[in-house]
C-alpha cells in the first residue's frame, strides 16, 4: 500500500487529494492525534475505496470515531447520487438501523442509588438479549408485516408506548417506501422472536444522569433541564432480522454483478447501481429492517417505562428526547457545486445532524436542530450535541456516532478481567448487568477512543455542537 | 496441529481455522465460531440437524454455511457441539452437507454474532493443508 498523507485543512480536518481511481477526495474530521490513531488500522484505505464509488458526491467523509470496517469504514459518510450512483449494503452495515434513543425523567441521580439494582434486574428481565427467539412480543407474519410496512405506527396503535415518543423519532420512526414482501421468510423468521430484545456486543440500555449542560437554552428544548436528571439511552438496532437482510442482499448482489465484485478491493463494497431493479429492493429492504429497528428500541423505551413505574412509583414520566439511527442510508437532497441532488446518504457509523428548520424535525426542535445522540462506551460519557447549518455542506447533515474502537475484544480480554473492572466501575458508582463476564471485558472503557475527544472535534468542526454530557449510573448490557 | 486461532481485529472478532482439507477446514471454522458465542465443550450433543447448501464459490458456500449457523441460533437457539459429518462437492455449483449436533438449551451466550462478512476472507489450499480466514461481525 502507497503511503498516505493526509493535507491538513484546519486544526480539525484533513483531506486527501482526488488520485488513482478516486471519484471525489476523502475528508477526515480529526484532531492530529486522533488521525495518527486512524493510520494504524485500515479504515482510511477504506474511506478512498469509498471514493472510489460510481457516483459518489462531494466527499468521501470520515468522522472522528472512524475505524476499520468490512468494505466501508465505520464512521464514513458517502454522499452518492441516487439517480446514477448506487447503492450499497456495505455502506449501511449489517445491523440496518442501528441506532441511539434517548429518554429524560423526572428523576433526580440521588433517587436512583437506593433502587439501582432492583431497577437493574426489572430491566434485565424485561428486555432480555435475545439469542434464540426470547421476544415478550411474538408476532405473527401479519402483524411482523404491519411493523415493517409501518415502524412506531404499530407499535403507537397497539398502545406500546405514545404519541409523543413516536413524534421525536428521526422520520417518525417509519420510512413509507418500506416493503415487508421483500424481507425474506428466513430474516422475518429471526425477526419474529426478537422484537423488544437487545443482542450484545456494544449494545446496552444505560441509566445515566445529566452531568453538565454545555448550552442551556437548547437543553431545556430537549427536555434536559438540570444537571442530575436522570436520562435512559437505548442502544441497539434490527438484530437477527437487518442481519440477514444485508447478508442476503450481499449475496444476491454478488451473483447478479460478479464482474463487479471481481473489480473491488473488497467485497462487502459491493453494491447495486441506481435504477436497477436490486437497487430498488435492497433500498425497500432496508426501509423495512429500519422500520423494525425503530420499533424495537420503541418497545424497549416501553419496556423500560414500564420498569421505571414499578421501582419508583406510578408518577415517573419517562419522554423520550429523540431517536436516531447511525446505521442507514438516507434518500436526501444536498447541494453539490451549486446544484441541488438527491442522494443517498450513506450513514455507516455516523449520525443525522440536521440543523435549523432542515425538513423532518419535530415541531419542538425546528429552530435550534435536532438532537445528535452519541453514546459512550461503558462507565464513559454519553453526549447529546446538536445540528447545524454547517454540517449540511461539511458532512452532509452528518456527524459521529460514538466513541469508536481501538483495540481488539481479543486484546481487551487479555487486559482486564471482569470482575475486576466491574468493581472498579463500582467504585465510581457505576453499577453494571451483564449476560457474561466476556460481555464486560470487551466493552471495557479503555478499549474505546476516548468519546469526549471525538465530540470535541465535532463541535470544533461545527458539524454538531455540544449540549450536555451524561454519565453513566447502571449498565444493562446483552 | 490445531483447529483454529484468533487474531486480532479492532472492531470484530477474527479467526484462522486449519484443516488438512477442505472439509476439515470448514468443520474447524464452524468450531471457531460457536467458541466466540459460548462455551463449545459445555454444550451437549442433544439434537441433530442437517445443513445443505449449493454455492457458486467456495468463499461464499462459507459465507453462507456460517450464516446458517447463525440463524439456527437466532430462531431456535440451537448451539453447535460438533459435526460428525461435512462433505463438500463440485457439482454445478458447490454443495455442502452436514451433519451437525448441539443443543438449543440454557448455556452462558458470551456475544451473539450478527453476520458473516467477506472482509479479509480467505480459503488458502495447499498440499495437505487448507487454511480458512474469517471475520465475523459481532
Amino acid at each position: 500500500m502507497t503511503e498516505i498523507k493526509p493535507k491538513k485543512l484546519n486544526e480539525y480536518s484533513y483531506l486527501i487529494e482526488k488520485h488513482g481511481d478516486m471519484n471525489v477526495p476523502v475528508k477526515i474530521f480529526a484532531s492530529e492525534e486522533m488521525l495518527e490513531k486512524m493510520m494504524q488500522d485500515r479504515c482510511i484505505q477504506q474511506g478512498i475505496n469509498v471514493a472510489c464509488l460510481p457516483g459518489i458526491k462531494g466527499f468521501s467523509i470520515m468522522m472522528p470515531d472512524a475505524h476499520q470496517g468490512y468494505g466501508f469504514s465505520i464512521g464514513g459518510v458517502a454522499a452518492i447520487d441516487a439517480e446514477n450512483g448506487c447503492i450499497s449494503p456495505g455502506g449501511v452495515g449489517f445491523d440496518i438501523g442501528c441506532g441511539v434513543r434517548l429518554l429524560q425523567t423526572n428523576l433526580k441521580k440521588d433517587e436512583i442509588y437506593p433502587k439501582i439494582h432492583q431497577l437493574l434486574d426489572k430491566l434485565f428481565e424485561s428486555i432480555p438479549p435475545g439469542i434464540g427467539a426470547k421476544s415478550k412480543f411474538r408476532l405473527d407474519d401479519t402483524e411482523l408485516d404491519k411493523v415493517l410496512n409501518t415502524g412506531v405506527d404499530w407499535a403507537v396503535k397497539n398502545n406500546y408506548g405514545t404519541k409523543e415518543d413516536q413524534e421525536n423519532c428521526e422520520s417518525q420512526g417509519k420510512l413509507t417506501e418500506a416493503d415487508a414482501a421483500i424481507i425474506s421468510p428466513k430474516a422475518k423468521k429471526r425477526g419474529r422472536g426478537q422484537l423488544g430484545t437487545l443482542g450484545s456486543g456494544n449494545h446496552f440500555i444505560e441509566v445515566q444522569y445529566v452531568n453538565k449542560i454545555y448550552n442551556k437554552e437548547v437543553a431545556e428544548i430537549f427536555g434536559l433541564k438540570e444537571e442530575g436528571q436522570v436520562v435512559i439511552m437505548i442502544h441497539c438496532g434490527s438484530r437477527g432480522l437487518g442481519h440477514q437482510t444485508c447478508s442476503e442482499f450481499l449475496r444476491k448482489l454478488e451473483e447478479t454483478y460478479p464482474d463487479v465484485m471481481a473489480s473491488l478491493p473488497e467485497k462487502d463494497l459491493i453494491y447495486a447501481p441506481a435504477k436497477s431493479q436490486m437497487a430498488k429492493e435492497y433500498y425497500k429492504a432496508m426501509c423495512a429492517s429500519a422500520n423494525f429497528a425503530w420499533t424495537n428500541r420503541h418497545m424497549i423505551g416501553h419496556q423500560t417505562r414500564l420498569a421505571f413505574k414499578e421501582v419508583f412509583g406510578e408518577k415517573t414520566e419517562l419522554k423520550t428526547v429523540y431517536d436516531v439511527h447511525h446505521n442507514i442510508a438516507k434518500l436526501e437532497e444536498h447541494t453539490f457545486d451549486g446544484k441541488r441532488c438527491k442522494v443517498w446518504v450513506h450513514r455507516k457509523g455516523a449520525t443525522r445532524a440536521f440543523g435549523p428548520n432542515m425538513p423532518d424535525l419535530p415541531k419542538d426542535y425546528k429552530k435550534v436542530g435536532q438532537p445528535i445522540l452519541i453514546p459512550g462506551s461503558m462507565g464513559t460519557s454519553s453526549w447529546v450535541l446538536v445540528g447545524t447549518a454547517e454540517s449540511m455542506d461539511e458532512s452532509f447533515g452528518s456527524t459521529a456516532h460514538g466513541a469508536g474502537r481501538m483495540m481488539s475484544r481479543k486484546q481487551a480480554n487479555q487486559t482486564w478481567r471482569g470482575d475486576q473492572l466491574k468493581k472498579d466501575l463500582e467504585r465510581e458508582k457505576i453499577y453494571i448487568k451483564a449476560a457474561s463476564w466476556r460481555g464486560i471485558t470487551e466493552e471495557a472503557p479503555g478499549a474505546y477512543k476516548d468519546v469526549d475527544e471525538v465530540v470535541n472535534v465535532s463541535d470544533k468542526a461545527g458539524i454538531g455542537k455540544l449540549v450536555a454530557q451524561l454519565k453513566p449510573i447502571g449498565v444493562v448490557k446483552g | 496441529m490445531k483447529k483454529f486461532e484468533f487474531i486480532d481485529h479492532t472492531a470484530d472478532a477474527k479467526f484462522i481455522a486449519y484443516g488438512k482439507d477442505i472439509e476439515e477446514a470448514f468443520t474447524n471454522a464452524a468450531l471457531a465460531f460457536i467458541t466466540l458465542v459460548t462455551d463449545i465443550h459445555k454444550v451437549k450433543p442433544k439434537q441433530e440437524k442437517t445443513i445443505e447448501i449449493a454455492a457458486e464459490k467456495k468463499q461464499s458456500l462459507l459465507f453462507d454455511f456460517l450464516e446458517e449457523l447463525i440463524y439456527l441460533m437466532d430462531t431456535e437457539g440451537f448451539l453447535l457441539h460438533d459435526i460428525p459429518e461435512l462433505k463438500i462437492e463440485k457439482k454445478d455449483k458447490y454443495t455442502l452437507k452436514a451433519r451437525v449436533r448441539g443443543d438449543a438449551g440454557d448455556y452462558e451466550i458470551l456475544t451473539q454474532i450478527k453476520a458473516m462478512t467477506y472482509s479479509d476472507m480467505f480459503i488458502k489450499e495447499t498440499e495437505g493443508k487448507v487454511e480458512i480466514q474469517v471475520v465475523p461481525d459481532i
